[in-house]
Parts: structure tokens; sequence; C-alpha cells
């Protein structure tokens, strides 16, 4: 059991570590330029209902603006919770991703409760019908999805042996869950305490074990592939199709923009000329016809 | 034939992977809707096969000379690895590298996008033109060539060659979209393939000085020698405005002198130079509005200040940048209190969107768009207005850098329902609008047979949205008139037009909406709007 437990907490770990260099890694990227696209849940009700922005206001620098944090909660949360775009855009295959993304969410929500219930009560009967629920739906959408991956050739042509192999690593982890839920073994509370409390004397069947196993593989390796878009989706949203902040109400513009224009780039084509030694702010203000007209 | 895959880029035969004149395209609505309805594809020129990379479709954008040595292919892909690396360095481009490698790294190639691409739909669904086909082979190259490659990374992401036949299909294919971004606005994860696209463009033109000549020779370049990217200098300028006063003062009967570089004005307008060559009534209907209105307003003289365009938007950062930062400087001198962009959609979002993180200190000059003013100056009273002049059909085409790209969607509706009764939408609209079919530069490049496919691939959404619209007034005897304010899409409208003859038999005009404001104006002669093909 002690190698289990270490296999759990060890994969729990990687899968924050990674969650974080990637977010670091993605939020240290430089400021974009701005690359919004409408609409954008935020604007105030005079704009958000036709996807308008404050530029449709007559001197919009001189008011005030109002950002509808509910708008964006709004919006999030149908995106989160019902896969919005892809419920409104590719039904077909949201009648797949949206149960395997249910099954997850009831999965995660599942082993909190579960932990939570080892902690604080013992008795929580619903918990097991859950993680069996969470099982077949992620059953049922990575089976549909895995089967439209092989048999739509153009969702084939693009897939990278990856793709398939991530989607079997799912359903094997689900299954196995799944059996355990209705095989007889010690139930979900109890293995909660026993993984909380180190517990080496605990005793579970080989294929609990190995459900476990696996399951904590795969929440290791998700955040290592592009399957964390949880993490791109912040930075997709909120930092670049969302991101309509005026360049007034960005802090220390002034500041980061004096950094990237002293960075010194190396374009080889002749109008830019990058030599590595000139700065972006240099090339910029030089005017290419000029030099050309020489 | 077997489907086309990104791994057919690198394909050493010289045949285009997709030939389009045997395809079925979409069908268009009546009157177009019979197989033998438009013009047929032109066969690309002897001499260009014969001299440039032509192995992507039936068309070709950017002649692209062919190599004439093994040697020099293999000096093309070096520059082509060597910009690859720079298209992902922070130093190089930082003004893009996060939304690019995001969109590198999360596309899960659902396909969503494709139904929302124009060109992908009015292919017929051509493999080549699916939003995520160019995307993949970057993607794998990216995984490939920048993050290390090797066998996991093959695995994990798919393995793609690199060869020149792929380095020279992937320059055409990135002038096979226009940048319109309706793809990026259906992703359920936020990728974004039209930002691929462009990062693409912006790799050839930086680093290996390869980009189309109407953009960069004859475009940006031009532009910074001259002033304009129609080759006008200020002198030349100045003259034509004021034969366009004298013209518009003739038609109006009103008193018009355009003012030029008026220190301390309220307004300083910049509108596309293109608008004073080719459609000299719409810089003669801002005219009229704004002295009729009362607004102190000037235009500028200054080398790119008679000229809004900004080319280096849809290929290039530093060519970006340097015209954007012209323009504002401009402004600073002229100590004007706004800068207000004419009907010109790239020239919005150029200065208004994309440069307004480098417009800091007293380069942040107020941006406005003439939407906001002219609805203000409609809707508030400040002109005599009779909407029965202008009681014909009207619909309204959304430019996308002004509507999806900068949320400008209501006030030229709201000119529009006060001064048209007969203003109808085109389906959809708003920010779910098309593409005009020219955007990113298209409107201007004809080389070669590139026209057949700007009007029979890339334009066909818009032409059928612009019948569909007047599918109940399609007789000729009903003049109607589609509004584009903006000269890109203007100029897309008047050429898709003019192909499919849709002028000469259902009197389908298209214009901008100052002049539809002007035609309005009840202290102006009637029949401003001439019903002329021009």
């Amino acid at each position: 059991m002690t190698t289990l437990y270490v296999l759990i907490y060890l994969s729990l770990a990687v899968a924050l570590a990674a969650s974080i260099v990637r977010a670091v890694r993605y939020a240290r990227l430089p400021l974009n330029l701005r690359w919004e696209l409408y609409p954008v849940p935020h604007e105030d009700a005079a704009h958000a209902g036709h996807g308008g922005s404050y530029f449709e206001d007559l001197d919009w620098w001189t008011r005030p603006r109002h950002r509808s944090i509910a708008g964006e909660a709004k919006a999030m949360a149908a995106e989160i919770l019902f896969l919005r775009a892809m419920y409104e855009h590719n039904r077909r295959l949201w009648l797949f991703s949206y149960p395997f993304h249910l099954g997850l969410y009831i999965l995660i929500a599942t082993a909190v409760a579960a932990a939570a219930a080892a902690i604080v009560s013992p008795q929580f009967s619903a918990l097991s019908l859950m993680g069996a629920a969470g099982c077949v739906l992620v059953i049922l959408g990575t089976t549909g999805l895995l089967v439209n991956r092989v048999r739509d050739p153009k969702l084939r042509s693009y897939s990278a042996p990856a793709d398939y192999c991530n989607l079997v690593f799912f359903l094997t982890a689900a299954g196995l869950l799944f059996y355990t839920k209705i095989a007889p073994g010690p139930g979900l509370i109890d293995t909660a305490r026993a993984l909380l409390t180190f517990d080496t004397a605990f005793n579970m069947p080989a294929l609990q074990a190995a459900a476990m196993a696996i399951s904590a593989l795969l929440i290791a390796y998700i955040p290592l592939t592009h399957m964390s878009h949880f993490i791109g989706k912040y930075f997709t949203y909120h930092a670049i199709r969302w991101a309509d902040e005026p360049a007034s109400a960005i802090h220390a513009l002034d500041r980061r923009l004096a950094e990237y224009l002293g960075y010194k780039p190396t374009w080889s084509a002749p109008h830019i000329a990058g030599d590595g030694a000139t700065a972006w702010l240099e090339i910029v203000s030089r005017n290419p016809s000029e030099e050309q007209s020489k | 034939m077997s489907r086309l895959s990104p791994r057919d880029m690198a394909r050493t035969d010289a045949a285009p992977l997709t030939d389009l004149a045997g395809e079925e395209l979409m069908p268009l609505p009546t009157p177009l809707d019979s197989a033998a309805a438009g013009p047929s594809w032109h066969p690309l020129p002897a001499h260009t096969i014969a001299g440039c990379e032509c192995g992507l479709d039936n068309t070709c954008a950017v002649n692209v000379p062919r190599p004439k040595s093994r040697a020099e292919e293999d000096d093309l892909v070096r520059r082509f690895l060597s910009g690859l690396d720079k298209l992902f360095s922070r130093e190089n481009n930082w003004t893009f590298l996060k939304p690019l490698i995001l969109t590198m790294e999360h596309c899960t190639r659902c396909q969503t996008c494709s139904d929302a691409c124009h060109i992908f739909e009015a292919s017929g669904g051509q493999e080549l033109y699916r939003p995520t086909f160019r995307s993949e082979v970057l993607r794998r190259l990216y995984y490939k060539h920048v993050r290390g490659g090797g066998l996991l990374s093959a695995f994990q992401h798919g393995d793609i060659q690199l060869n020149w036949p792929l380095v020279a299909r992937l320059i055409e294919l990135s002038y096979r979209c226009n940048l319109c971004r309706r793809c990026a606005q259906v992703c359920p994860i936020g990728a974004d393939n039209g930002l691929v696209a462009h990062e693409l463009r912006k790799l050839f033109s930086q680093e290996m000085g390869i980009a189309p000549k109407e953009l960069h020779a004859s475009g940006s370049m031009l532009q910074l020698k001259t002033g304009s990217s129609t080759g006008m200098n200020a002198a030349v300028a100045r003259d034509n405005v004021s034969f366009i006063d004298e013209d518009t003062a003739e038609r109006t009967g009103l008193t018009i002198e355009t003012p030029w570089d008026v220190e301390g004005a309220d307004v300083l307008l910049l509108h596309n130079a293109g608008e004073i060559m080719a459609w000299p009534e719409n810089p003669g209907a801002f005219a009229t509005i704004l002295t009729a209105a009362g607004i102190k307003w000037t235009l500028s003289s200054e080398l790119a200040g008679y000229d809004a365009i900004n080319y280096g938007l849809w290929y290039d950062d530093a060519q970006f940048a340097r015209v954007a930062l012209k323009h504002a400087e401009i402004a600073r001198k002229l100590k004007v209190k706004k800068i207000v962009i004419g009907e010109c959609g790239h020239a919005h979002k150029a200065l208004s969107i994309i440069a307004d993180r480098i417009l800091t200190g007293d380069l942040a000059i107020p941006r406005e768009s003439s939407m906001t003013l002219l609805r203000d100056i409609v809707v508030n009273g400040r002109l005599r207005l009779d909407p029965l002049r202008n009681h014909f059909p009207v619909t309204l085409h959304d430019p996308c850098n002004m509507v999806r790209l900068m949320g400008i969607v209501e006030p030229q509706r709201e000119i529009l329902r006060a001064i048209c009764p007969g203003f109808r939408e085109m389906e959809p609209h708003g920010v779910d609008n098309y593409c005009c079919g020219g955007g990113s530069g298209f409107a201007i490049m004809s080389g070669n047979n590139f026209a057949d496919w700007r009007f029979q691939i890339s334009g066909r959404k818009k032409l059928s949205q612009i019948l569909t619209a007047f599918a109940d007034c399609l007789s000729p005897e009903t003049p109607k008139y589609v509004c584009a304010p903006c000269s890109n899409c203007k100029g897309q409208i008047r050429d898709l037009l003019a192909y499919y003859d849709l002028w000469e038999t259902h009197r389908i005009l298209y214009g901008g909406i100052a002049e539809l404001i002007v035609n309005a104006m009840s202290d102006v002669r009637p029949g401003f709007i001439e019903w002329e093909w021009r």
C-alpha cells in the first residue's frame, strides 16, 4: 500500500507543480498587443447585448467604464459548466464531450467529498452512486470521442497517436474505477481515510489498487499535455479575447513597454535589419523607404 | 483521391494540392443559382507557373520565385527555420507571443472552427482551407523544430517533414485567410487560427522579406515613402481634395472647403486615401456633414497623415508600428483633441486597438470611430434630414475589423434606421457577420488569377448574403444599395458585384454610410447618390 500511497501523493504533486509551472510560464509571457474579440461579456448592459464595446460611445475616454462582473461570471459559468461554445457550434461533438467533462467534474467532486467525509463524517451513502455516475459519463463520453476520432476523417487526419492513447487512458481509468464501484471491496470513504492517514495496513483488491494507480498517473499526466486547457482557457479568454482594457487602465504599462521596446530583435529582412544590437523602438522609428532611396 | 493531410504540404510533385476549378463550390442563391452562373476560372499564366511557386491551389498570390538550385532551396529552408525560432522568441515577437503559444499548445483539433470559416464553406469544404490545416502544419513544426522534437514529440503532436515545397506552400497558404477571426470566435478553447495566418505572414516578411507586393512594396513602403499607398504625395492629395470640394459644392449647393493642418482642431479626420482616388464622394460627404454640423476639423498633409491605411496590420509588426507612430505623432503635433477614423475598417482596428498599448505618454491621443461621431450628428438633430430621400432597399455590411474585432456594432445601425426606411439586415450580422472576402489585403490583390479566387471563393459567402438580403427586390427596376462603411470592403464588394454583373442585371450598387447621410440632407440638392456604376 505504501507504494500506492506514494504514487498517488506524488502524482498529485506533479499535477499541481506542472499546472503551476504552465500557468506561470503563460503569465510571464510579455503583454501582447490588444487582440480582443467581441462579444466581450463584461461590457456594460448598454453594449453587451449586441456584442458592442465602449468604442460605441462618443468621447468614450471621458466616460466612466462600467465593467459587468456578473456578465463575465455568467459567460464563464456557461462555458465551464455546460461547454456553451461547443454546444452552440459543434453540437455533435458536444454530445460526447459534455458527458465526458461532466463525468470528470463529478469524479473530482466525489473525490473531494470522500476526503471531506473521511475527516468529518463517516456516513455519506450517495458518494458511491456519484462516483459510479461520474465513471459512466466518462466512459460514455470517451467512447463517443474515440469512435468519432477514429471514424470521422476530419478528426482522424489531424490526430496524433497520443490523441487516441489519451482517450484510451481515460477509458481505462474510468472503466477500472467503475468496476471498483460495483465489485466488493472497501468503500470510498474508508479508502479516502486510509489514504489520508497513510494506513499501510489497509487492504484493497488488486483491481482497485490498479484503478487508483492509473487514475493517479492520469492526473499527473493531464497538465503535461494540451489537455490542460483548464489553464490555457483562462489566458485565452481573460488575457486575450476579453482583454479590452484601454492602455490607460493597464497596470505598469509604461514600465513593461519600456522593457519590450528595449528588446533587440534579429529579424533579417532588409526593412527591419535587426542586428541584435538595435532596439525595437529604434527600428520602428526608422523609415526604411528613406534608407532605400539614399 | 485520398483526403489531404497536413503532411501533403511537403509533397515534392509540382501539381497543386487542390484543383478548385473542378470542385463543387457552395451554391449561390437566385439569380446565380445555376451551375453556369458567373465567369469561369482563368488559368494561371504560363510565365507564373514557370517562374513561381504555384503548388498550392489554382492561384498564386505572393509570386515567390522558384529557387534555381537545391542549394538555394536549402538556404530558404534554413532562413525559414531561423524565422520560426524568432517567431517564438520573446525579443523578436513580444507583440503576439502569448496568443500564439496558447494557440499552438491548446488546440484540440475538434474542428469546431471549420463551419465558421466562409472560405472553407464557400470552397465546398476543401481540406486545404480548413482553418486548422495551416495551424496544424505550424504546430507540428513548432513542436519538432522549436520545442526539441524527437520521437515522443512526434507521438504526442504528430510529425511533419520540412522541405522547400512545404515552405513555399505555406507562404501561399498564409494568404488564403482573411484574418476575420470568425473561427476564433467560435473556438471553445480560445485558440486562434486567424492569428496563425497573421504570424506566418510576419515570419515570411520579417525574416525572409517575402510578402505580396501590393501589401509591402506598393503598400506600406510606398506609404512611408510618398505618404500614401496610392502613390499620392501631399501636394497631389491637396489638389485632389480641392477638386472634390468643388465637385461636392456643385452637387450639394453648399460651400465646401476642406481644412488642412489646422492646429488645435477638435478632430483630425483620417481617411483611407483610396477614398480620395476611387470614391471621391465619400470624403466629399464627410466634408459636407462635418461642415454642416459645425465641427472644427482638419485633414493633415504630413507624410501618411492623409492616408489612414496601415497594411502592416496584416503582415508585418515593424511596418505596422511605423505607420501607427506616424499617425499619432501627426495628431500630437497638430494638438487636436481626437483622431476620427473615416470609413476604413482596418485603420480603425490598427490605430484604436492594436496600437493602443504602444501609443502611450503624449502619443496617447484619443481615437474614435467616424461611426460614433456620425451617429451623434444624425440622432441628435445636428442636420436636417429627410429619410424619404433614401427610399430604396439598403443592407449593411459589417466590416470585421470594426465590428467583431472592435465592438462597433450599433452606431451605424442607428444611423441607417434613422435615414433609410428600406434598411434590412443581412443574415447573420453584427459580430457574427461574414468577411467580405477582401479582408487582410485581398481587396487590393489581383495578380495572376487571384481575383477569381477572391470572387469565387473568399467573397462567395458575402455575395450570397447580399443576394439573400435583396431576395424580395432583385428586379432591376428597384435600385438597391449595399452600405459598406470600409474602403477595403467597399472595393471588394464593388469588384464582386462587377464580376457577377449585378449592377447591370439587378441594379445593386454599393457605397459608404456618409453618402447616405448627405443624400438624406434636406439642405442639400436631391440626388447626391447618382446611381451610376463606378
